[in-house]
């Protein structure tokens, strides 16, 4: 009887194990595999000329750059609403019906398909408004997509600043408001930073939320064209916009050049290489300002 | 209860009928005092006699604790503070507050003590600069930290940080001090520090200060409060409360019968 | 030490006998002005700052009311502006949007959904929560230092580039090994399962950490081996968590779009085998919703389709929170 025990024992131990190495094994294997095949791509030519309809060579230069602007753009708008709610819920919200209509309304909006945030776009930001497919409509589907994301990032972080901060502001007679704005959130800083160039890396993978917002075209870039409204202009907010992902998914389901797999293979590693940055970058950016605003902390 | 009777005009602060509630807990029952102008006072009493729950009424500290009620008067200079018609940032800049532990904000030893000035209407720099070195020179910490002003606060040693806090208290230029256990976590050689600090400040400030340590009450206040299960049990000029309390709970506590 | 002191007090002196400017003109009579002073500046700020986080905070409510507004009103029309019976559509088994006449059945899409869903929810439960008690119970070191950053990293991939791992790598390897078109419930049953593993792994990590130690003391105390002890102290006090991990890897798989789309090849017939290629509602709106005009019976029932997925996903969180309620009863 005892001797069965153990021998389940580490037969048990053993099978944990081996899925413990095989989730580990995985991860290398894809991005071993993501990088290897899109190594040979990597190069400056692929990374800015334009992709090619119908022939080989094309490059992904329109598509990287939308990826980030839309980011950019993104996260201007969605930052302010999701600081301004996780200020709410941290510090003010009251133990009512109200504020827990609010924590439901995150928990919905967190877990809503993607596709569908981008249909409610389509509708409201792309027809509604007769922006027609855009990089603003994108923006704010992405806007949908990523607050609740923001606003527990933002809660978390304030609620995990120590409370003697809070009580030391307020014993000075600081207002509440500027408790909360100069002494709470610079000291929620390196949580909300970190959670947010996480959050940035999401945002920066997605293309459900997008195909129908910022469409599946972009309009050839002339890059030295710096006027907001030229159709051409990189910046311009009201022109479509297919960014990597998006370009990943139709370069497989509707590609026509020669050399789909080829493009896919190095687009597919860019997006890779940045979500890694994106990760490493949030670790190594958070630890560094968490250190600088507490340097030498002793309690 | 027996209150010491002060000339009127000595008075800074005047509680009647003070109680505190913790949702259905009283932990604070009626009491009434006289706190007296530019001198120490000191409360004393067991863990969990209301000495730190009275002191955190005086300016309005406990808002912050979900379900605490305060009822009953504070006058302050013989106005009523304990009403939300006054406003809380101009209260607690003039009744300035100490914590039992050292808490600098995450900022530099600079900023710490300007924050509060600048808030409250200093926007001058060269009046802030002037402030925070003088304010650093009353909490006797100036030469140690001159010049490192813009290194973080929390760089310093524990003792350095809770006369920091001093100074940022200093610094928003309140007329009274509430210290809440100000050297309980501090060795033996801050805490000497922090008791000569009190004694100097109390030329420019009326101080109120909570121990556990009789002997610091003994050593550094001129008037002594007892507290005992949320009652104020008695309170009296210090050499007479330690030498002949008026009530046979006193004189338990003190000669260390319990506590 | 004490000379410090000393000196320090002779500093104090001398600053206390100086008239000292900024300090002085506070006293007296003065601290009344400054006890009732209100300033309008502050009480402004005070009151403008908590009113613009609410309304931020209310923003998220009008943004989960206008979604299910919207939505919903699209999707009713296939029911009550172009007639189809709610019945024939969600039991149908015909989809010609465009025949003669046209049919309107969505459960292909509808069981090619769940389909998937479960079979990434077979596979990735187990392992999922094999790797959670790997992290917590067998070797916490080696999880937090090695396992932790590598789930959050499997999370962090786009889902985009899983489905075109799964098209490259995947699809051809079922092919080849079944001789079969490739394209089936299976690719996208494995990839999904790959995608919501971190989610089961990191949540149902959190659930067996907050098991108290004492229960495993007790158990280990009485002789217990460690796998007795997890199975049946462990793991029986963690279930509704472990619950909530694979509902939560559920959610997520039942509402992706673009990965699973790209491995399952999108067919309306109902599948025989798990071999067998399929559609799932989120892969039938992502392809046809560019191609049809909107309000035609066609671009309705596809917003129909939208509809679903949004009561599905109302349905998930229902089922979370009942969950989350039974966890905290159990205590």
């Amino acid at each position: 009887m005892r001797i069965k025990a153990k021998i389940m024992d580490r037969t048990a131990t053993f099978l944990l194990t081996a899925i413990a190495v095989l989730i580990i094994g995985v991860l290398f294997a894809l991005l071993g595999f993501l990088l290897t095949q899109g190594w040979h791509k990597l190069n400056f030519d692929f990374l800015t000329s334009p992709p090619s309809i119908a022939e080989a060579g094309g490059g992904i230069g329109p598509q990287l750059f939308n990826s980030f602007y839309l980011l950019v753009l993104t996260m201007l708008i969605a930052l302010p609403i999701g600081l301004g709610a996780g200020i709410y819920m941290a510090e003010y919200a009251p133990d009512n019906r109200f504020t827990r209509f609010i924590r439901l309304s995150i928990e919905v909006l967190s877990s809503l398909p993607s596709i569908v945030i981008g249909l409610f776009g389509l509708l409201v930001f792309v027809t509604m408004t007769g922006w027609g497919y855009s990089i603003l409509s994108g923006a704010l589907a992405l806007t949908v997509f990523n607050l609740p994301l923001l606003v527990r990032i933002t809660e978390d972080a304030l609620r995990n600043v120590p409370p003697s901060q809070k009580e030391a502001s307020l014993a000075l007679g600081i207002s509440k408001w500027r408790t909360i704005t100069s002494v709470l959130l610079p000291a929620a800083l390196p949580g909300i930073i970190t959670g947010t160039i996480l959050a940035s890396g999401r945002v920066f993978g997605e293309a459900a939320a997008l195909l129908f917002t910022a469409g599946m075209t972009s309009p050839d870039l002339v890059f030295h064209d710096f006027s907001l409204n030229s159709p051409t202009s990189p910046l311009n907010p009201m022109r479509p916009a297919e960014t990597l992902a998006v370009h990943i998914w139709k370069v497989n389901s509707e590609g026509l050049t020669p050399d789909a797999r080829d493009v896919a293979d190095g687009a597919a590693a860019i997006l890779v290489i940045a979500v890694l940055a994106f990760n490493l970058g949030a670790r190594w950016f958070g630890t560094w300002l968490y250190r600088k605003i507490t340097s030498g902390t002793q309690r | 209860m027996t209150v010491n009777i002060q000339q009127a005009q000595d008075t800074v602060i005047k509680t009647s009928d003070l109680s505190v509630f913790y949702g259905q807990k009283q932990a604070l029952n009626s009491v009434n005092m006289e706190i007296e102008r530019h001198a120490v006072t000191a409360f004393i009493g067991p863990s969990g006699c209301g000495k730190s729950t009275f002191l955190r009424s005086l300016n309005r500290m406990n808002e912050l604790i979900p379900n605490c009620r305060v009822t009953g008067s504070i006058q302050i200079d013989g106005i009523e503070v304990n009403s939300d018609a006054i406003p809380i940032e101009g209260l607690r800049q003039t009744v300035g507050m100490v914590f039992q532990r050292a808490n600098p904000f995450f900022k530099s030893i600079f900023e710490n003590i300007a924050f509060a000035p600048r808030f409250h209407g200093v926007k001058n720099k060269a009046d802030l600069e002037e402030l925070v070195e003088k304010s650093l020179r009353k909490a006797a910490l100036w030469d140690e930290v001159k010049d490192r002003l813009h290194e973080s606060a929390l760089a310093l040693s524990g003792g350095q940080q809770q006369r920091l806090c001093i100074a940022r208290t200093i610094a928003m230029q309140p007329s009274i001090l509430l210290l809440d256990e100000p050297a309980s976590a501090l060795d033996p050689i801050s805490t000497m520090k922090i008791e000569e600090l009190v004694v100097e400040l109390k030329q420019e400030y009326t101080i109120v200060i909570v121990t556990h340590n009789l002997h610091q009450a003994a050593r550094i206040s001129d008037h002594t409060a007892f507290f005992l299960m949320g009652e104020l049990i008695e309170k009296a000029p210090t050499s007479q409360l330690f030498t002949s309390p008026q009530d046979k709970r006193t004189e338990d506590y003190i000669s260390g019968k319990f506590g | 030490m004490s000379h410090r002191g000393m000196e320090g007090s002779a500093v104090l002196a001398k600053n206390a006998a100086e008239p000292a400017v900024p300090l002085q003109h506070t006293r007296g009579s003065s601290m009344q002005t400054r006890l009732t002073k209100r300033n309008r500046h502050i009480h402004a700020e005070n009151v403008i700052g908590r009113a613009i986080a609410m309304l931020c905070a209310a923003m998220l409510i009008i943004l989960v009311l206008s979604i299910s507004y919207f939505i919903a009103s699209k999707g009713l029309a296939t029911f009550f502006v172009n007639g189809v019976s709610l019945k024939e559509f969600l039991t149908g088994t015909t989809w010609d949007p465009e025949g003669e006449p046209a049919a309107f059945g969505v459960f292909p899409f509808i069981l090619g959904s769940f389909l998937v869903t479960v079979l990434a929810a077979v596979i990735a439960a187990p392992l999922g929560i094999g790797a959670a008690i790997f992290m917590t119970e067998i070797s916490p070191a080696f999880g937090k230092k090695i396992l932790k950053p590598v789930i959050e990293l499997l999370v962090g991939i786009p889902s985009v580039v899983y489905g075109y791992v799964g098209l490259t790598l995947l699809v051809p390897f079922i092919r080849e090994q079944f001789e079969v078109l490739g394209f089936s419930v299976l690719a996208g049953g494995l990839v999904l399962a790959l995608m919501i593993l971190p989610t089961i792994t990191s949540v149902a990590a959190d659930a067996i950490e907050a098991v108290p130690q004492d229960l495993r003391n007790a158990s280990l105390a009485l002789g217990a081996t460690r796998w007795q002890t997890i199975w049946h102290v462990v793991l029986h006090s963690a279930l509704p968590g472990c619950l909530t991990a694979v509902v939560l890897g559920m959610a997520r798989a039942f509402g992706e779009a673009l990965a699973v789309q790209m491995v399952i090849g999108n067919t309306t017939k109902l599948p025989e085998s798990i071999l067998d290629p399929i559609s799932t509602l989120t892969s039938g709106i992502t392809l046809n919703m560019g191609n049809t005009i909107a309000g035609t019976p066609y671009n309705n029932a596809l917003w129909s389709m939208a509809l679903i997925l949004l009561l599905m996903s109302f349905a998930f969180i229902l089922i979370l929170r009942i969950l989350g309620r039974r966890k905290w009863a159990s205590r």
